[in-house]
């Protein structure tokens, strides 16, 4: 259920996302998922990739500072109730978001989340009958 | 503005015209009398210079004149700071009524000290200073520049007091009051340093107040690096004479050097502070004319003498009286240094300071990069740091976290805001092993 999501630091300076993706390019790794997130002066790119290892390593070998951090994710109806509902779920437990993120095929949204205590997360939503997914759901999308 | 032949010693005031405009031979046996007394001072009275004297093989005997100080030993910054902080006092702690400090580049700040006599020195000197400037008991001074441990406010407060003007201890910052007071008390003359001068010209300018409205005529503009493109466009934008004016808290604080009305190089008040100009690589002594390395040796002092102190500043001396009618050897403006140090804000600042924060944090590479810049005339620090690729978080919030305890410490460590950017590992540039550790866009 945890899955592996690579996070990159990022200056904000022109062309520095191209790099990143040019260099994953070229060994045709596929992206599920991508989201920046950025200050004035930096920024942290994240994104679910086919083969997170080898991508991690590639990235490293071009000078890129990356690490692989764990996330979970959630497959629910796109309406903004269900939405609501996971994070109350966690909220109600004390189980803090960092961050969330979330994508939209057909009529399901795809939520992406890190938390506090991401095993406590997934119990939870599991007790709340919320539908998982693995890293191979994500790639069957 | 000025004919270069025209004479103004009748018309300009001279605060000690004794010694002032002393000749020349009766200045140097002036020196020569006040050096023999310094020596035996410091040789008695701090274990520190009898055995760097024992070591040259020299003796207080060894020193008649002033023609016998090139063969004293040098004293360096390293020297102050090997004897933090006051192992290099001549006097009991007694005798100390006051303490100044500035930045150090170890964390550890060069202290000095200074007897009544010398505070009394001190306001002689600064005295002499603003009446160079043309003060007098009936202006307004407005000091602008910091007060605490930095020498610059207390030094012009002192000076200001002496001459009889109405000081006005305002202190550095808060630019709005800076001109409301300005215009509410009047004040005639403005001391602080020259980027905040210019800073101050354009607030001025946006504050509505009109420049008739205000009586400012003169400023005492110093404790940092600046040219004569700067002069003029102070004197240009803010009505005024614009005057240099040099000191370093290790031989007195301000009050070291200043500029007459004549505006053509720096008096140096050499009947306390002789100095001397050398080779900074053979250590040689130049002649007058020369470029090199300025070096002081304070001749009155009691609280902290110095022999033969390595300023770092380079400048040069010309010895041909002014057309002020003074007599005191002038320097030029200092428009370099022997060394790395910057001067951000009237505040010395050494690479090796910030160096020393950053190897603390973990998180953090030693791999640096220094920008100084002028922006709307004042000086900007920002320091780009490398992150540690272990420590990388993917977390936001860390990240920031980080930055702002990197700018938290170096600030507190070092006494100058800055802007702290993260960069990415190995993207600051590696020059045959070693990083450019500074790039200076100011233009002086």
């Amino acid at each position: 259920m945890i899955i592996q999501q690579l996070s990159i630091f990022l200056e904000n300076k022109s062309g520095r996302l191209t790099d990143v993706l040019e260099v994953l390019g070229s060994e045709n790794i596929r992206i599920t998922a991508l989201t920046v997130a950025d200050t004035a002066e930096f920024g942290i790119l994240r994104i679910i990739v086919s083969e997170p290892e080898k991508a991690r390593d590639l990235l490293k070998r071009n000078a890129f500072t990356v690490n692989i951090t764990e996330v979970i994710s959630v497959s629910a109806p796109n309406e903004a109730k269900h939405y609501a509902k996971v994070l109350k779920i966690l909220s109600d437990l004390n189980i803090s978001v960092e961050y969330t993120y979330a994508f939209s095929v057909e009529e399901r949204s795809i939520i992406i989340l890190r938390c506090s205590n991401n095993h406590e997360a997934i119990n939870a939503l599991k007790k709340h009958e919320m539908e998982l997914l693995t890293s191979s759901d994500l790639f069957r999308i | 503005m000025f004919n270069r032949t025209e004479d103004f010693s009748s018309t300009m005031e001279i605060w000690n015209r004794h010694f002032e405009c002393m000749d020349r031979d009766g200045l140097k046996k002036v020196q020569s009398e006040r050096l023999r007394e310094s020596i035996e001072r410091v040789y008695f009275n701090v274990p520190y210079y009898r055995n760097k004297m024992q070591e040259a093989g020299l003796g207080p005997e060894s020193i008649n004149s002033i023609d016998d100080l090139h063969k004293l030993p040098f004293t360096t910054k390293q020297d102050l700071r090997d004897n933090y902080p006051f192992g290099l006092f001549a006097v009991p702690m007694s005798e100390i009524v006051r303490i100044h400090a500035s930045s150090g580049t170890t964390g550890k700040p060069t202290v000095v000290g200074y007897t009544r006599n010398d505070i009394a020195t001190w306001s002689e000197v600064m005295a002499r200073t603003l009446t160079c400037a043309s003060a007098n008991r009936n202006d307004f001074i407005q000091i602008a520049y910091g007060y605490g441990l930095f020498t610059g406010g207390l030094g012009l407060h002192y000076g200001g007091e002496k001459i009889g003007a109405s000081v006005i201890p305002i202190s550095g910052g808060n630019t709005t009051r800076q001109i409301q007071l300005m215009h509410d008390f009047g004040s005639t003359v403005l001391a602080c340093t020259p980027s905040y001068a210019l800073f101050l010209a354009e607030a001025i300018s946006e504050s509505g107040i009109k420049r008739e409205d205000l009586k400012l005529r003169v400023g005492v503009f110093g404790a940092e690096p600046w040219t004569e493109n700067m002069r003029r466009e102070i004197e240009e934008k803010l009505e005024i004479k614009a005057i240099d004016i040099y000191g370093l808290s290790e031989v007195i604080g301000p009050g070291v050097a200043s500029e007459c009305l004549v505006q053509e190089g720096l008096h140096v008040n050499e009947d306390h502070f002789y100095p001397e100009i050398i080779d900074p690589k053979t250590l040689e002594v130049l002649p007058g004319g020369c470029t090199g390395e300025l070096v002081f040796t304070t001749i009155t002092k009691q609280g902290l003498p110095l022999i033969r102190y390595r300023t770092r500043d380079l400048t040069k001396l010309h010895y041909e009286k002014c057309r002020c009618g003074r007599t005191l050897v002038r320097m030029e403006k200092c428009l370099g240094r022997s060394d790395d140090m910057l001067i951000i804000r009237g505040v010395n600042l050494f690479p090796s300071q910030v160096e020393s924060v950053l190897l603390e944090m973990s998180e953090i590479k030693p791999h640096y990069l220094l920008i100084v810049d002028r922006q709307n005339n004042l000086d900007s620090l920002e320091l780009k740091v490398e992150v540690e690729e272990e420590f990388f978080q993917d977390k936001i919030s860390e990240l920031e976290s980080l930055r702002q305890r990197i700018q938290h410490s170096l600030e507190s460590s070092i006494g100058i805001g800055l802007k702290v950017t993260l960069v990415e590992p190995k993207t600051i540039e590696r020059s045959e092993g070693k990083s450019k550790r500074v790039i200076d866009n100011r233009k002086f």
